[in-house]
């Protein structure tokens, strides 16, 4: 099919070169003024995602477990999926205990935890790298620690946000955080629950991805 | 009228008298303008916005062959295998000959008007390969057996009583009930098993970054994600105009396309995919395929006046907004791309012997300009497909196919009088004392006094009852 590549190319640059085309400026000004005071940004935030029925729980750094616990037991989830090998899923482990929810570790590959990973486990909890102010919008940072697909399939998923890793645009947090330089397989912005409206305008919740999201806070 | 062409006149005619079909449409897009408008309610920033997003797409064109170079290199190195394809037919034989490999027997594909422009579920299913639409729309309209009536929200023709009606012929051991959430349950329960199995997901791509060799998706409900990255195999399909120059310039379009679509601010997920599976890594497919489509965008890219098409972003806005679209619907326009934007691609990619009464199904009241978010001259091109399609030798293909004697003669008619004195002041007093006897049947007449009354002549010209209060001929 190179056949293809060459006769496209060559028609554009062709086309191009006898009709060149000057672009106006980009200038990104317009994004770059909408900035929030500190203590606006997280309100924000919490007032976007609720919207879109995103669940908020505070916590500490000493205590966020013990609530995260708390929840799951209040809520009766029998599962979290969590990666065994990163700081927070280390500090998850600590006297967990486990009668009310069974902690999964992310450790195979995917292959060996789909039937697991579809039909059963209830709940996943991930990181974040930071959230949005201007859209409500939690950044996920997949790795190979913390897959993509655990803030995906179960049903429930449980975001760690740092209330100081907070930014007015998706621009400045991709710029500050240099993300051009190295992507990573896979970057998502995550702002609320999956929802469709496709049926008649009706806004339902819970379609393909998870039926609740719940950003677990954790204030310094 | 060419023989197999769609027939625009008499489609929009029968979604016409169609009330129920008229009703959905009105409800929908009412709602659809009135949350757009929210979200643009500070006129400063979506000036300031707007023309940032249009100077990233122009950008991106006045760099289209170095941008697309620059993407495959990238995206070859993040380990993505590039094809590139002149046609449907051979993106789709790319498309075969990857599932052949994959020995493929079930794929699950997220939302790709590419696809739908290269009909590919059909020759899917011709080769024996299940295929499923996993947007919920989407999935709802091949239930159906039908097509999308609308590129962001395909099953919009139809209501809650209608989708539960045919969920229930069409899904096993579904209840009838006419509730949103029971149906949405219902579709979550059948593609959540298809996910798990699918051998390949398809999708389509909003903006593909040179830069970084990166693919953006974005969407609501996860269907995208899970195409993307539980089955081992996963396929892009990008028209060739989908490319940005920077990551930088997602941003402006990430900002723009989700209000202008929805009126949403930002969608559920923005899910940016640099390869596939790395060594080390526990999930995502093991094979990323991009396949970059022309299918004519390489013909619209070379008329400097037309290239302005390929700005799009396809938020589908300009269909909300459009008064045309929001009585006959989308299917009236047999086309993948319904509403103004269909109305100036489809007849560019499929020339206008079939496609010529496309750019005629508008009023050019400019509503889709106004709201474009990258300022596409939607009514501009509209005009110059109108004049291409009965002048030969221009750029479109099938140039001149709708040329009719008749009216070029009426109209160089037209020009003569208007050219002499005389022959104007002739026609005008004849017009004025015997087009009122002239019977609406006349051949031409009558295309417009069918649904209308017809005009009635004044007694007397203007030039008669200017000379009457004292103003001179010149
Ligand atoms: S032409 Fe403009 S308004 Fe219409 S779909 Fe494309 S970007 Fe949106």
């Amino acid at each position: 099919m190179s056949d293809a590549r060459n006769s496209i190319l060559t028609k554009l640059r062709k086309t191009r070169d006898a009709h060149p085309l000057t672009p106006p400026a980009s200038d990104f000004a317009p994004i770059e003024a909408k900035q929030w005071a500190d203590e606006e940004r997280l309100p924000r935030i919490r007032r976007l995602m609720e919207a879109v029925h995103t669940e908020f729980i505070d916590a500490t750094e000493a205590d966020w477990p013990a609530m995260l616990r708390e929840f799951l037991s209040r809520e009766g989830v029998g599962s979290l999926l969590y990666a065994p090998a990163t700081d927070a899923g280390k500090r998850l482990v600590e006297g967990w205990d486990a009668a009310s929810t069974t902690l999964i570790p992310y450790d195979r590959p995917l292959e060996d935890l789909k039937p697991q990973l579809f039909e059963s486990i209830e709940a996943g909890l991930t990181t974040t790298r930071g959230a949005i102010a201007e859209t409500g919008s939690l950044i996920l940072w997949p790795t190979a620690d913390e897959p993509r697909t655990l803030s995906l399939v179960p049903h429930i998923h449980v975001a760690l946000l740092r209330a100081d890793a907070l930014f007015d645009t998706f621009l400045q947090a991709m710029r500050e955080q240099g993300w051009a330089d190295a992507m990573p397989t896979n970057v998502l912005l995550v702002s609320g629950p999956s929802k469709t409206a496709d049926i008649e305008q009706t806004l339902a919740y819970g379609v393909h991805g998870p039926k609740r999201l719940v950003v677990l806070v954790v204030h310094p | 009228m060419d023989g197999n062409a769609p027939d625009f006149a008499a489609a929009s005619r029968a979604a016409l008298a169609d009330p129920q079909l008229r009703g959905n449409f009105r409800r929908a897009m009412d709602g659809l303008m009135t949350k757009r408008a929210a979200q643009f309610a500070e006129p400063a920033e979506w000036h300031g916005v707007r023309a940032l997003a249009a100077s990233v797409r122009l950008r991106a064109l006045s760099k289209l062959p170095e941008l697309l170079e620059k993407l495959e290199e990238n995206c070859t190195r993040n380990g993505i295998t590039v094809h590139w394809a002149a046609t449907t037919e051979e993106a789709n034989s790319i498309a075969l000959d990857i599932l052949h490999k994959a020995n493929a027997k079930l794929v699950v594909k997220g939302k790709s008007m590419v696809t739908e422009e290269m009909h590919l579920n059909a020759v899917l299913e011709k080769d024996g390969i299940e295929v499923l639409e996993s947007d919920l729309g989407e999935y709802i309209v091949q239930l159906d057996g039908t097509m999308p009536s609308h590129i962001i929200m395909p099953a919009i023709h139809l209501n809650t009583k209608q989708i539960a009606h045919l969920f229930k012929r069409k899904i096993k051991d579904a209840e009838s009930r006419e509730d949103a959430a029971y149906l949405t349950d219902l579709a979550r329960r059948v593609l959540r098993a298809k996910f798990q199995a699918a051998d390949v997901g398809m999708s389509g791509v909003n903006a593909a970054v040179a830069e970084t060799g990166t693919l953006c998706l974005i969407e609501n409900e996860g269907n995208g994600r899970m195409c993307t990255t539980v089955p081992p195999v996963h396929i892009a399909f990008m028209g060739l105009e989908k490319v940005v120059e920077k990551l930088e310039d997602v941003p402006p379009v990430i900002s723009l396309l989700p209000r202008s679509a929805t009126g949403q601010p930002i969608t559920t997920y923005v899910n940016m995919i640099s390869g596939p599976r790395k060594s080390g890594e526990k999930d995502g497919p093991r094979e990323v395929h991009l396949v970059i489509l022309d299918n004519g965008r390489s013909s619209i890219y070379a008329d400097p006046e037309l290239r302005d098409t390929l700005r799009c972003i396809r938020c589908g806005a300009c269909m909300n907004h459009c008064p045309v679209y929001t009585k006959v619907g989308g299917h009236a326009y047999e086309a993948p791309y319904p509403g103004p934007i269909g109305k100036i691609l489809v007849p560019q990619i499929e020339g206008l012997a079939k496609r010529g009464a496309m750019p005629h199904a508008c009023t050019m009241c400019n509503a889709c300009v106004e709201i474009c978010p990258v300022k596409i001259p939607i009514v501009e091109i509209m005009g110059r497909l109108r004049v291409e399609a009965v002048k030969p030798g221009g750029a479109v293909k099938d140039g001149g196919a709708k040329a009719s004697r008749a009216e070029a003669m009426v109209w160089s008619g037209w020009a003569a009088m208007n050219a002499s004195p005389t022959a104007y002041r002739i026609a005008t007093v004849a017009m004025s004392r015997l087009g009122n006897a002239a019977p609406s049947s006349l051949p031409m007449l009558k295309e417009w006094t069918n649904v209308r009354t017809k005009p009635r002549f004044a007694g007397r010209t203007l030039h008669d009852l200017a000379r009457a209060k004292g103003i001179p001929d010149v």
